[in-house]
């Protein structure tokens, strides 16, 4: 052992993270080499959920049947490192042509001009906003100028477990519920003795509290994208509602049993009663027959009002694709009805092009599913910035503080509120 | 290589070789040694300065840039270090680092134990043994953390489980703030028990026998042997395993990351997140998920800077307690 080796070693070993922060450049993608013909060629699709490779493989090759001599590649990248690969790829030039998007990134892209923007008039047009719920279009509307075509489109909704609905002797959940209907029932439902809960009450943002604040009459982001809604009183009633389930009424698991053990599973194994869920995860259950025999799905209770957080992917085009016009068409063929109605078939997201959505309902026929696409008509959408990401971590951080019970919810919201302005107006000024 | 130098060339006699002419003929000789010796390293020391090095140099050159999502540096000089000074999380996430380290600095006597256990003469199975603990070292830090996760989980785990047998209640060992760490330090013991129980049982191994038989004859006990041979002939290797584990330990990522639940819904509501988070899933999450990859160059260069220092600390003090036989 001599010092000179040691030294190099701990050199070595501490920047073995230093290739990751310098972010290689990739080659070019095969696509680049291929010429840019706009009406042939090679395209690549960028998607991330392994469940929805079979409707988007077939909708491909759909395309492909009716344009000869373009061949489409669906890439399959989890979500786990799907943003950090193309966030590299795209500085490195090598994105897939045409890729998913989805809210909470978008800005990001958009903002940094890593998207082409999708004609919405004329003959070149590739999509048409009438075609799509407005929330879905103007959450993928950058400063004017349409970047996603919206794909699919997820709502929230109450789920429950029949059987101990029937064995607590409660009414099954409808569109009369309150909060204080949830409260009074998920008490009723609870029986520590058996493990089993009213109702699940994580730090969600999609499935809980993004429902919740706009429910109690608050907001996350102001809409100017300036600043915080976190310390707004009607804000934090919106938030208060899961910390009493869990703290007050003691009708949910506490954070860190749900952290050991995530709600879903728990509602799945039957330990929770009911539990809010987004759409996408109907097929999941639906695949269960036992499970499906069990669960049904009903309303969000209402609190102030009634209302469901809009959220949904995009397909969008890369800036530097060489097929731009191909990619555009591919875009539009996604958007169309067949693509869509091809989308609703297997199951797993609802298609977000108007009047598409019905086969997805009737998929599942043992599920009142009418409940998610209703969901609709009350949408909000879904809160975001250039930067989402920075914020989203701190606001993950500060209120699992406070759903914990190791911080007071106006002392978390007050920091988290700070933190989030702190971060939006460095995002104003990276722009300027 | 004196013969070969010695060897008659062509027309020449050798006794008449002056002695100056010998040496000429030997440094030529080792000259060339030499240069192959360069071409053959060379390979790997341009990986090294092109993979390694380099990416020194630029990360170093980041560290003083604000960098954005997709590329593009503007130089802000200190800022980035001094952000770093004023940030809390930094500080408390090089806390945790720092706990984390002393933590698995004790599982060394725990290595040093086992190694001399094995060591004993007449003791049955040490290959299966040795196989047993050093299985922990060859497993991917991956399905270490998800396995110990379900052993941790605090209604479902084994481990809770065999704790209410003997009337004890359990916890949310890594979902709660006052277990994270001592949870976490635990599987990193488990981890790295094995690796430096090997290198233990090799430097017990050279330890020459007659030392304890002279001993032995002199009365030395058991005990009086093991403090008075072989701790201090065991001194070079417990060093390098100290030196070793604290650099390692002060760069754990992967297997916290994980038992803390990944970066998903899950670990961003884990309560225990603040008091798990180490230095290295700071600068993973500054670089990666808040695109502030400038800032998150300033986090590792300062634990770049932070590791050569206390390694030369432990260079300076061997010299009070190492001994070279």
């Amino acid at each position: 052992m001599r010092r000179r080796s040691l030294f190099t070693a701990a050199a070595a070993t501490t920047l073995a993270a230093a290739p990751l922060v310098s972010g290689c450049s990739s080659s070019p993608s095969p696509s680049a080499a291929s010429g840019g013909g706009s009406r042939r060629g090679h395209l690549t699709y960028g998607v991330w959920d392994v469940y929805q490779v079979p409707a988007m493989e077939r909708a491909a090759r759909e395309f492909e049947r009716t344009r000869p001599g373009v061949t489409v590649d669906v890439q399959l990248t989890p979500n786990g490192t799907y943003w950090t690969k193309l966030r590299t790829a795209c500085t490195g030039g090598s994105a897939p042509d045409v890729f998913w998007m989805n809210g909470p990134n978008f800005g990001l892209y958009a903002d940094a001009g890593q998207l082409l923007p999708l004609e919405t008039k004329g003959s070149e047009a590739v999509l048409s906003p009438a075609d799509f719920p407005a929330d879905l279009i103007s959450l993928y509307n950058w400063e004017g100028t349409q970047y996603g075509a919206p794909k699919d489109f997820d709502t929230v909704a109450l789920w429950f477990n029949k059987e101990l609905f029937d064995r607590a002797k409660v009414d099954y959940p409808d569109s009369t519920w309150t909060w204080q209907t949830l409260i009074n029932n998920a008490q009723r439902l609870t029986d520590r003795k058996r493990g089993i809960y009213g109702v699940g009450a994580p730090v969600r943002a999609q499935e809980n509290y993004y429902n919740s604040i706009p429910q109690a009459g608050g907001w996350v982001i102001s809409e100017d994208k300036t600043r915080s809604g976190f310390s707004d009183e009607h804000t934090r009633e919106g938030l208060q509602l899961w910390i009493d389930l869990i703290h007050r009424y003691r009708a949910s698991p506490s954070l860190q049993q749900m952290t050991d053990t995530d709600p879903t599973q728990m509602f799945q194994s039957g330990t929770l009663a009911m539990t809010y869920e987004a759409s996408y995860n109907a097929a999941t259950f639906y695949a269960d027959p036992e499970l499906r025999a069990k669960i049904d799905v009903a309303p969000m209770p209402k609190g102030r009002r009634r209302a469901t957080v809009l959220h949904g992917l995009a397909n969008v085009v890369y800036a530097r694709t060489p097929h731009p016009e191909l990619a555009r068409e591919f875009v539009r063929f996604l958007g169309g009805e067949q693509a869509s109605l091809l989308q609703g078939k297997y199951g797993t997201a609802i298609p977000a092009r108007n009047g598409t959505a019905k086969p997805w309902a009737e998929g599942m026929p043992k599920f009142d599913l009418q409940v998610h696409l209703d969901a609709l008509d009350y949408a909000v959408p879904f809160p975001g910035s250039a930067n989402s990401a920075a914020w989203n971590h701190k606001e993950w951080m500060w209120l699992a503080k406070a759903w914990s019970g190791d911080v007071s919810l106006r002392s978390a919201t007050d920091s988290l509120s700070d933190a989030m302005n702190q971060l939006l107006a460095q995002e104003r000024k990276g722009r300027s | 290589m004196r013969e070969r130098t010695a060897v008659p060339a062509q027309g020449t006699r050798p006794d008449i070789l002056t002695q100056r002419e010998m040496r000429r003929r030997e440094r030529r000789f080792l000259h060339r040694d030499k240069w192959w010796g360069y071409a053959l390293i060379a390979p790997a020391g341009l990986g090294l300065a092109v993979f390694y090095l380099w990416p020194v140099v630029q990360t170093v050159y980041y560290s003083f840039t604000e960098w954005g999502a997709f590329g593009g540096t503007t130089w802000i000089g200190l800022s980035n270090y001094r952000t770093l000074v004023d940030d809390p999380e930094f500080w408390h996430s090089l806390m945790n680092t720092g706990i984390y380290t002393g933590l698995v600095l004790l599982g060394i006597p725990l290595s040093m134990a086992l190694a001399v256990l094995l060591n004993l003469k007449g003791l049955r199975g040490t290959g299966i043994y040795r196989t047993l603990y050093f299985l922990p070292v060859v497993t991917m830090p991956a399905a270490v953390a998800v396995v110990w996760r379900w052993l941790y989980n605090g209604d479902a785990g084994i481990l809770n489980h065999a704790l209410s047998a003997i009337g004890i209640n359990g916890v949310y060992w890594v979902s709660d703030p006052d277990t994270i760490r001592i949870a976490v330090a635990v599987v990193g013991v488990w981890m790295t028990v094995g690796y430096n129980m090997i290198l233990l049982l090799a430097g017990l191994q050279s330890i020459p026998g007659d030392y304890y038989e002279a001993a032995s004859l002199d009365g030395a006990g058991r005990l009086r042997q093991f403090f008075s041979i072989t701790l201090p002939l065991l001194s070079p290797t417990l060093f390098f395993t100290t030196v070793l584990s604290v650099i390692q330990s002060l760069q754990v990522f992967d297997l916290v990351y994980l038992i803390i639940g990944a970066n998903t819904n899950v670990s961003l509501q884990n309560p225990a997140y603040g008091e798990g988070q180490t230095v290295v899933m700071l600068f993973f999450q500054k670089a990666f998920f808040d695109n502030q990859r400038g800032y998150g160059a300033a986090i590792v260069c300062v634990l770049f800077v932070l590791i050569m220092a206390l390694t030369a600390v432990q260079f300076r003090l061997q010299k009070r307690w190492v001994h070279y036989a």
